[in-house]
């Protein structure tokens, strides 16, 4: 068996009722399992922009993406190389912060350029934006000290601005 | 002008020119039923959901428009799931609608609610949930068009009761405003020329190349397009299951259906040639067997107009994603071109010879039956075969009576054959063969059916008595469900499991009598032909012709699944020659 491997799609959807249930269904049929999601609306708000990560070999991705680009609401798909394309995350993640440990959590929120978005008795609420590695770093920074609950975003992600990317994105427009 | 979402949604049917439509009322489609009464549309009450949606179906198939069905909410959406399944699989044009409970108790559990759009997601090419009357028109026109384009297929319209029962202001979308609301839906239809050239090129230079023609020729009208390319090239042709009736079985290039249950021939040809011209095929498991030992020397043309196809199973060489008919006729210009120009085609003489050879010395075989002994299912077929009416369209159910029919019968024109070849469901033919028969009311129509088949859905014969649609039906009675009879006998070590129905109930006759047709016996050879001269002279009713068979006839050739189409078992009268097979 070939090595299952993370792969991003961005998907360009029209912004209405069930296009999600439509294209988180194609997975599912097949047992496939997404990795992460994020859906907002685009540049226009007539259209979202789905951003999947998914942990699939390359030859079923490809039948995918195909059966994809058949939903009737589907405009565009793009599959984005990480080394073509930004990525963003944000995390919010409340951590055990007694009087003890304190000061050694919020030095490493400083650190790593989290920001402290609440304070309670013996908890700290922070957030933090960035590369997904770095949230992964940052959840395993943190852990030791007690994370009591935790929610990412799912990763977003736009292609790099070159020359060639930017073509498609235009053709995408188009339809 | 205002109207009701009801009577705006009659209306729009009427504007997409639809003729009959095919439903069973019920709580939520209520409203819709009033104004059908002052419509031009014929509606045909069935007498259970599945059997609208297979009429639809069958309606489609012969005229090649999109079939119309219409039921109620809850059960009878779920019903309807198997038809949508169907027509999915075998890309059918249908249009179905459905009742749903008023859009300010969805998701309560209300009587009668379902989440039909949720549960017919993955069984339709596309489905809406309509939340105002206003967006009936539109949604409609969308529904059409959908299902009509592209790779046909079914849609379904689910519209809650008080979209019905609201007020609206009547419209009709244009074409163009209809294409502007679908952004993401662009069917390519037109061929890329650098790939047909390229297509042309191969095609040309390759010494053993065969065409292997699929349901998407029917769908494309492309059967001219083909006998054209065909009798240009004098390549063979093989038919699928869903494309018989494509190409002309009578024409020496003909050799027949491929795949599990196809002749000697067509799987052998395939299995030998250097080029595949797969045209609106998809190279289902039926027809491929084992795929890593499928055609393992041949390249590959492939045609079709759903992108998604090139590749899934097999990588093409020349990939071209178009409508067959479009492409063919491009294909046919640039061949003349190239020929023209001074290009030679390679000797296809010594391959045509050697296909020839194969389809002449492994035919479809079986062995009649002595006098006295049962009646065989095959022979009854041939009988069926040479009595039936010209241009009778033959439909089936799904089994061993399935494929001796499409074996048996010499199909000459397209749109004659209706079966249900992705999903196979049982119980197909009856409703399906209605709707044909709907379809063309001028030609014969016989269904032939398993009597395991005939049990699903036999009761759609009152319809067809009550709404004067008379079919035909011979049902290959064997009292048993006889394609997993022989799936047992030959690969479970003839221990059978629940497959053994009745020999003495039901009793068709009776059956056929109390649905208001005409019920005929046949037990031994020498009833068939007075039997089925006595169903073709009877126009004003169906006739349920119950043909006792022998119930240890096998269908052959087989592939077993799983195995390689090298390793196809013939019928055992040929097993001594099968080194010709070479």
């Amino acid at each position: 068996m070939s090595e299952l491997q993370h792969h991003i799609l961005s998907v360009l959807v029209e912004n209405r009722p069930g296009v999600l249930a439509r294209v988180a269904s194609l997975f599912a049929r097949r047992g496939f399992n997404i990795f992460s999601l994020a859906v907002a609306p685009a540049e226009e708000d007539t259209m979202s922009r789905i951003t999947i990560v998914v942990d699939v070999e390359r030859t079923p991705l490809e039948q995918i993406v195909k059966q994809l680009f058949k939903l009737v609401e589907v405009i565009k798909i793009s599959e984005l190389d990480p080394r073509q394309a930004v990525e963003r995350e944000l995390i919010l993640a409340t951590v055990r912060a007694g009087a003890a440990d304190r000061g050694h959590v919020v030095e490493l929120i400083q650190i790593l350029e989290g920001k402290i978005v609440a304070v309670g008795s013996d908890a700290i609420t922070v957030s933090l934006e960035g590369h997904p590695d770095k949230l992964d770093d940052f959840e395993d920074l943190i852990r030791p000290y007690g994370i009591l609950e935790l929610q990412r975003t799912g990763r977003i992600a736009l292609p790099k601005l070159d020359r060639d990317v930017r073509t498609s994105a235009v053709k995408g427009n188009i339809g | 002008m205002k109207l009701t979402g009801a009577q705006a949604l009659i209306k729009a049917l009427e504007m997409e020119n639809v003729e009959v439509m095919f439903g069973l009322p019920g709580g939520c489609i209520l409203p819709a039923y009033d104004p059908l009464l002052d419509s031009s549309i014929r509606h045909i009450l069935v007498r259970h959901e599945q059997g609208a949606g297979h009429m639809a179906e069958g309606y489609a198939h012969v005229t090649g428009r999109p079939g119309v069905a219409m039921v109620t909410s809850g059960p009878a959406a779920t019903n309807m799931v198997t038809p949508l399944c169907d027509a999915f699989m075998d890309s059918i044009p249908m249009v179905c609608i459905t009742g749903q409970v008023p859009t300010t108790a969805i998701g309560t559990d209300a009587f009668q609610e379902c989440d039909t759009v949720g549960i017919t997601r993955s069984v339709t090419k596309h489905n809406e949930l309509v939340m105002s009357a206003q967006d009936l028109p539109m949604v409609i026109r969308q529904a059409f068009y959908l299902a009509s384009t592209g790779r046909p297929g079914p849609v379904l319209v689910d519209v809650p009761k008080d979209v019905l029962t609201n007020t609206m202001d009547w419209y009709w979308p244009t074409d163009a405003e209809v294409v502007d609301s679908l952004p993401g839906y662009r069917p390519v239809t037109k061929g890329h020329p650098k790939m047909i050239k390229e297509a042309a090129k191969l095609l040309l230079s390759c010494e053993r190349p065969v065409l292997y023609v699929g349901g998407g020729i029917l769908k494309a009208r492309a059967a001219e397009a083909l006998r054209e390319l065909a009798e240009l090239t004098q390549i063979p042709v093989v038919t699928t299951l869903m494309a018989r009736g494509a190409f002309p079985d009578s024409h020496p290039l003909n050799l027949g259906m491929p795949g599990m249950h196809g002749t000697a021939a067509a799987i052998t040809a395939m299995q030998k040639s250097d080029l595949l011209i797969a045209l609106g095929a998809r190279f289902d498991d039926r027809i491929t067997g084992k795929v890593s030992t499928f055609a393992p020397e041949a390249k590959i043309i492939h045609v079709d107009i759903d992108p998604a196809e090139q590749g899934k199973v097999r990588r093409p060489d020349v990939p071209i994603v178009g409508d067959c008919r479009l492409v063919i006729e491009e294909l046919i210009k640039v061949i003349k071109d190239l020929l023209g120009a001074g290009e030679v085609q390679a000797d296809v003489g010594p391959w045509r010879s050697r296909v020839s050879g194969w389809r002449e010395q492994f035919p479809l075989a079986y062995e009649p039956s002595e006098p006295g002994e049962a009646l065989k299912p095959q022979f009854c077929l041939e009988k069926l075969r040479d009595l039936a009416p010209k241009g009778t369209i033959l439909v089936s159910g799904v089994g061993q009576h399935q494929m001796w029919s499409s074996q048996y019968w010499q199909f000459e024109e397209p749109y004659t054959w209706v079966n249900s070849g992705g999903l196979g469901t049982m119980g197909f033919s009856i409703p399906a063969a209605i709707g044909a028969k709907v379809g063309h009311p001028e030609k014969t129509v016989w269904a032939i059916d398993g009597d395991g088949c005939f049990q699903m859905t036999a009761q759609e014969l009152v319809t067809a008595s009550v709404e004067r649609i008379p079919i035909k039906v011979a049902i290959l009675n064997n009292s048993y469900l006889g394609m997993v009879r022989q799936w047992q006998e030959m690969f479970y070590e003839e221990r059978y499991s629940e497959v053994y129905l009745s020999p003495e109930v039901p009793d068709f006759v009776k059956w056929a009598e109390a649905m208001g047709c005409v019920g005929i016996r046949v037990d031994s050879p020498e009833e068939v032909e007075p039997a089925i001269e006595k169903a073709n002279s009877i126009n004003d009713r169906s006739v349920v012709v119950d043909f006792r068979v022998d119930a240890r006839e096998k269908v052959f050739p087989m592939v077993p699944a799983g195995f390689s189409n090298d390793d196809l078992l013939l019928p055992p009268s040929q097993n001594e020659t099968r080194r010709f097979l070479g």
